[in-house]
């Protein structure tokens, strides 16, 4: 592989719920995969260890950094890179749905997904503990930001990546599918992954790393269609809907500079700005009655205007 | 007056958007896609049968368009072989219903048994003659459970259901009876839905545009005892459930308000069948309440 390529593969596979020791053969199957591919970097799935409905499993199945299958994923990553999806139990008994980042043998970086969606089907933050970060980290694609799913849904996440200097986003995901719209073959769900993969990594000009799962867990199914969007927007690789896969593709790293030479958006980002505005929106509390408006009412842009004036 | 795609204001201050949009006050069509639909629910049928071990399924196959379009989708995710139709008709039954089940299994290319189900019913009401229609059909109903349930023994097999959404919402089955199954690949399904599906898998077209009927008295029609049409009753379903309208967005989308009162009773009030018996809560640790586990647990 050539300096300016990096080779990454995602392994969209169907974790069996619950079952650690099946799961990690999974992983296991994808890595020497990935290896014989000559990828430089393998992803897997949100909870591919372990499966996503898990409600009381949670404790029966939560890893410790010293833990045996931390070793175990650790050493398989010798000589190609590794993230993979666990519950991750902390010192003080806490679990995380956490992305583990492995080089070299050797546990390298932790993402803790931050928004744990408990709305609809979802129910995360009663089985499970918030993560308090965002920290870009050096991997073979550059500086990289790990979001867990639901992470990505707010754009802050992959503003505050950006401007650490995220290159690339890696998103495991167990994005489960839902929606039926007539004319395509795709649910709902999968279309506005589509969208928000497209629009943050043109937005931000970052590689946009996303590996979601597939199969049933109690009738919910999830719909696979991993994809590698480049910082142009421009779709690198795309997996089956519905179905496992292995995807895998060539990432050229020059993209990222050629896409922001073109709209330096980063460049003009004023985060003192942003942050004067975020701390006053923090420290005003609850929009005052008068300011409040509704849609309806004719007065909506002369507010817009008055408002804008104060600042 | 409004370009398309513009949304024009009506007198009465309801927004109603031109052009292929839509807006709170509007019931758009219910969406039916029958080819990822199909997709789905055929994966669904593999993944959940062969995870617990088994290769097989039964089905009650009465020669209505919910179970035929349940056997045509099992037969495609399983192999037709792996598909067991068992009808099981009482004497009152449609000769009708039987000649429609018989297509689909010709159609489908599956096993199949027929079962009379009229002495085990008739022996039992002998002891309680003056048993009216309502419980004659629900003894029916759950005497075709236990026989799908032995088979499954038999065959190694699990039962699949047949009930489409709009007949759970409503409560409009018997619960016990035709609500029991392992799994259901319809029950997401609207009769609308259901009927678009049908229609693209095959099930045949006099079994698709047949009136819906329990076939459990002789007449008996689904829309007739309902008072309302399938058609109306899931586009109001789907704007009440699915697009969670207010009561007030459902008047301003047209549909009456004594349409609106009665369905919503129904729905509040069969609310028991949709879930497990309820139990006392004494200990720390009560099942489905704070001992939570898939249902998929250790398959």
């Amino acid at each position: 592989m050539s300096d300016l390529f990096r080779r990454v593969a995602i392994v969209q596979l169907a974790p069996r719920l619950g079952d650690v020791e099946h799961n990690l053969k999974l992983i296991e199957q994808g890595v020497q995969r990935a290896r014989a591919e000559k990828a430089d970097l393998v992803v897997f799935p949100e909870l591919a260890l372990t499966g996503y409905f898990l409600k009381d499993m949670v404790s029966t199945v939560a890893i410790r950094k010293d833990g045996p299958e931390v070793a175990h994923l650790a050493a398989l990553s010798r000589g190609l890179e590794l993230i993979v999806g666990a519950v991750e139990e902390s010192e003080d008994f806490r679990f995380f749905n956490s992305a583990l980042y492995f080089r070299d043998g050797a546990l390298v970086h932790i993402h803790r997904k931050v928004y744990l969606p408990t709305y609809g089907l979802f129910d995360e933050a009663r089985y499970l503990a918030r993560g308090d970060r965002i920290r870009c980290f050096p991997s073979a694609l550059g500086r990289t930001a790990i979001l867990i799913c639901e992470d990505l849904w707010h754009p802050s996440t992959a503003y505050i990546a950006a401007l650490d200097g995220a290159v690339a986003i890696v998103c495991p995901s167990s994005s489960p599918l839902r929606g039926i719209s007539d004319g395509r073959d795709h649910d709902d769900n999968a279309a506005y992954w589509e969208l928000l993969n497209a629009v943050y990594a043109q937005t931000f000009g970052l590689f946009v790393v996303y590996a979601n799962r597939v199969g049933f867990e109690d009738g919910v199914g999830f719909w696979g269609g991993s994809e590698i969007v480049s910082p142009t927007g421009r779709r690198l690789a795309k997996a089956k809907y519905y179905e496992e896969d292995f995807l895998v593709a060539d990432l050229s790293l020059k993209e990222p500079r050629r896409q922001r030479v073109q709209a330096p958006l980063l460049r003009d980002e004023n985060l003192d700005l942003t942050i004067r505005e975020l701390q006053r929106i923090q420290q005003r509390g609850e929009i005052p009655e008068q300011e409040k408006h509704t849609a309806t009412e004719p007065e909506e842009e002369d507010q817009t205007h008055v408002d804008t004036g104060k600042r | 007056m409004s370009t398309p795609g513009s949304a024009e204001r009506t007198p009465a201050g309801v927004s109603v958007e031109q052009g292929g949009g839509v807006t709170p006050w509007t019931c758009p069509p219910i969406p039916t896609n029958p080819p990822l639909i199909r997709r789905i629910l055929t994966a669904f049928i593999a993944n959940e049968v062969r995870k617990v071990g088994v290769e097989r399924v039964v089905v009650g196959l009465s020669g209505g368009v919910d179970s035929a379009t349940s056997c045509l989708l099992a037969a495609e995710a399983l192999g037709p072989q792996n598909v067991l139709a068992i009808k099981m008709p009482y004497r009152t039954s449609s000769p009708e219903s039987l000649a429609h089940a018989d297509l689909v299994i010709a159609r489908a290319g599956i096993p199949s048994l027929e079962v009379d189900i009229t002495p085990q019913i008739d022996a039992y009401f002998a002891r309680f003659p003056d048993a009216d229609r309502v419980r004659r059909g629900n003894k029916m109903a759950r005497e075709r459970m236990t026989i799908l349930y032995d088979h499954s023994a038999r065959w190694h097999a699990l039962v699949l259901g047949t009930s489409n959404k709009t007949e759970l919402l409503l409560g409009y089955g018997t619960l016990h009876g035709d609500m029991a199954s392992a799994l259901n690949p319809l029950g997401d399904l609207y009769k609308t839905q259901v009927w678009a599906l049908a229609e693209h898998i095959g099930v045949p077209a006099e079994i698709v545009r047949k009136q819906p009927s329990a076939d459990l008295w002789a007449g008996q029609t689904d829309e007739a005892e309902l008072g309302f049409g399938y058609r109306d009753v899931d586009r109001l379903l789907y704007c009440m459930v699915d697009l969670r309208y207010s009561r007030a967005e459902l008047l301003a989308a047209g549909f009456p308000e004594s349409f609106v009162r009665r369905v919503s009773e129904m729905v509040r009030n069969s609310q028991f069948k949709r879930r497990l018996p309820i139990i006392a809560k004494v200990s720390q640790r009560t099942i489905d309440r704070d001992f939570r586990y898939a249902r998929d647990w250790g398959v």
